[in-house]
């Protein structure tokens, strides 16, 4: 068994049974964690595959992001996961049916299965060769598809003054700090010295 | 390193200078705060009054950005159309927002970034393009529908329409996942010649229905309608106005370039599905509008049953088809943004009224605004000499070359049944007994009614050119 070979296999392995852990465990914390877990062997598959761009982004963006996110919210939203459980067995007829439905529609794909010619050498060259992968990424992202991209920035920017527009209220009755005022207060006219005579006070 | 060379811009140079615009107007209401509104408003009108010229006087014609971009003479047909259609709800949104208090910056510049998402779709020649086009225009579209944040109508109006919207997004892009699966590409071009090459298979036609059911939300063609009263009626007027114009014809124009440019070759594949939501909505559109006591919920109803008689002209599958859909939602959009002109004048000193019965003896207190909704409303019947009957002519005649004589038949019945709801609204306004007048009309209103009511009234003697236009842009799609 080679290096590579045996790297994919423990991945492989680790991938799918913290995926598993990730819905058996009783604990929410630690179904994220075991999360984790999946997405950082799932990134060490990309490396065997050569693309350690995407790899990187999962470390990053999902371990480093999305995961830890989840963890604030599993910990901070009060859930009583039992009695979610209770409701899962009531509903588990009809999620059993659409399971049923999926498994249908992906025998029908199965079914349809045609390949190509040359898909099987796409398969084995995922990532280019001849240049890295962030540079092949960039080539697509600003010149192939340089009118999607910009499209997505314009979506998001709308999706940002949505959020902006529905959510935020300036409220009048706040105190708020304004530094620069603070700064420029000027000590004569916000001070007073007042000569106290002892034993007399004010 | 090679250096890339910079796709061609000048055919989308419309949909930049919109998003450059928008942004500009962004930073000026950011820095300069609420006090802005009617600057930014005026500036918003200006910057689409300018790409309006410039698509009319020197549209710059061209395919980029790898074939999924162009900029033909239909696209820049269906771009004057949905920009005008911008301009003027912007326009009459400003007295309405400034009197319900909320006139906000955000609202012109979320209405020029739904105008580009429009420019997006209607030139749009692969599916990713297309749905980001989509997802541009129907976001923007989800804020401003609950724009008057404090609104409980408006807010519910937002979000029944962005759950919907939603799980219409959902449906085309997985119709358009499945027909990537079936033909290997995304191109509308490559579609075709996929099709043409290996026949329309089952899988395939399963992509293309899900397409066909997403889109037919974004036009409200029934089954895939029942977001529209509701929105209609929740969100506050002037938006109201600015649905049912500009989002409809854009998507009306994605909707014709899709089935005829990507499709093409399985034309006897959609038109089953077309005659099928056509004929649906022109019978839920002219049935349901008649219990109706709001007048926009009405109008609602009304714009479901036109797009049913804009899709019959596309059930035809012909050039002669398509031009007919391009003339009718050219009448529609100047009867529409009309009628709403009326709608949003209807104010009392103690606020808007939506309610039919509201109208009662508008002919009295104000003849000249009842006898122009009139005027519409027969224009939105079909009665000859106005407008409307040659929108409507042109859509069922293409049928009828057709053999389509089913389709065409229930077109014309369901359109005489319809006629109920409008002359009813007629004898309100004509024969019922007067309420209070109303608060005089804003000068903005004025000039919008006055345009459409010359338009469907002139059609028959000026209408020729337009005629021409619409037959240059439907040819340039074949």
């Amino acid at each position: 068994m080679t290096v590579f070979s045996f790297a994919f296999y423990m991945f492989a392995v680790i991938t799918v049974a913290s995926g598993l852990m990730v819905t058996l465990s009783r604990n929410p914390v630690h179904s994220v964690l075991w999360l984790i877990l999946a997405f950082l062997s799932t990134s060490g598959l990309f490396v065997l595959l050569g693309a350690e761009f995407v790899a990187m982004l999962l470390v990053i963006v999902y371990v480093g992001a999305v995961a830890v996110l989840f963890l604030f919210v599993v910990m901070m939203l009060d859930i009583d996961f039992a009695a979610l459980k209770g409701e899962l067995a009531r509903y588990m007829p009809l999620g059993l049916l659409i399971g049923v439905v999926l498994l249908m529609q992906v025998a029908i794909g199965v079914g349809v299965w045609t390949v190509a010619d040359g898909s099987e050498g796409l398969r084995q060259a995922v990532a280019p060769t001849e240049i890295e992968n962030t540079r092949a990424l960039g080539m697509l992202l600003y010149d192939r598809y340089f009118l999607l991209f910009q499209l997505a920035g314009l979506i998001l920017l709308v999706a940002m003054i949505g959020a902006i527009l529905l959510t935020l209220r300036h409220r009048k009755d706040v105190k708020r700090q304004n530094v620069l005022q603070q700064m420029w207060r000027d000590p004569a006219k916000a001070m007073e010295l007042k000569d106290v005579k002892p034993g007399q006070g004010l | 390193m090679t250096s890339v060379p910079l796709p061609v811009l000048m055919p989308a140079l419309p949909e930049i200078l919109l998003a450059v615009g928008a942004m500009v107007l962004l930073m000026i209401g950011a820095f300069l705060g609420e006090k802005s509104t009617s600057t930014i408003t005026g500036l918003a009108i200006a910057l689409l009054v300018f790409v309006l010229g410039l698509l009319v006087v020197a549209p710059p014609y061209g395919t980029t950005f790898g074939g999924s971009f162009v900029l033909d003479s239909f696209a820049r047909f269906i771009k004057i159309l949905s920009v005008g259609g911008s301009a003027i709800a912007i326009a009459m949104s400003i007295g309405f927002a400034r009197a319900e208090k909320f006139d906000r910056f955000e609202l012109p510049i979320l209405m020029v970034l739904a105008t580009v998402g429009m420019g997006i779709i209607v030139s749009a020649r692969d599916m990713i393009a297309l749905y980001m086009g989509v997802e541009l225009m129907s976001l923007a579209l989800y804020v401003i529908a609950a724009f008057n944040r404090d609104n409980l109508r408006s807010t519910e109006a937002g979000l029944k329409y962005f759950v919907l919207g939603a799980l219409s997004s959902g449906m085309l892009l997985y119709g358009a996942s499945l027909i990537y699966g079936f033909t290997g590409h995304v191109g509308f071009a490559g579609i075709a010649a996929s099709i043409k090459a290996n026949g329309a298979g089952v899988g395939f036609v399963f992509g293309l229905v899900f397409v066909l059911a997403g889109l037919s939300f974004k036009i409200s063609a029934v089954p895939f309608h029942m977001w529209t009263p509701d929105v209609y009626e929740g969100a506050p007027t002037p938006i109201t106005a600015f649905f049912a114009a500009a989002p409809k014809v854009a998507a009306m124009g994605m909707f014709l370039r899709i089935v005829v440019d990507g499709f093409g070759p399985a034309t006897a594949q959609w038109q089953q599905v077309v005659v099928f939501i056509a004929i649906a909505s022109m019978t839920l559109g002219a049935f349901a509008g008649i219990g109706q006591k709001n007048i926009k919920r009405l109008m609602a109803y009304s714009s479901i049953a036109n797009m049913g008689f804009a899709l019959v002209g596309l059930a035809a599958g012909t050039a002669k088809g398509v031009e007919g859909v391009i003339l009718f939602m050219t009448i529609y959009l100047a009867m529409t943004l009309g009628a709403f002109a009326v709608i949003l004048s209807l104010r009392r000193k103690e606020g808007m009224v939506e309610d039919m019965s509201e109208l009662a003896g508008l002919s009295r207190t104000h003849p000249a605004v009842a006898w122009s909704l009139a005027i519409l409303l027969f224009s939105l019947i079909g009665i000859p000499p106005l407008a409307g009957f040659y929108g409507k002519f042109a859509v069922f005649g293409a049928a009828v070359e057709q053999k389509l004589w089913t389709l065409a038949i229930l077109g014309i019945i369901t359109s005489a049944i319809g006629a109920y709801y409008y002359l009813r609204l007629i004898k309100i306004m004509f024969f019922d007994q007067p309420v209070a007048a109303f608060e005089p009309m804003p000068m903005e209103q004025k000039v919008v009614l006055t345009g459409s009511v010359a338009f469907v009234l002139l059609f028959v003697v000026f209408g020729n050119p337009l005629i021409e236009a619409s037959a240059r842009a439907a040819k340039s799609l074949f």
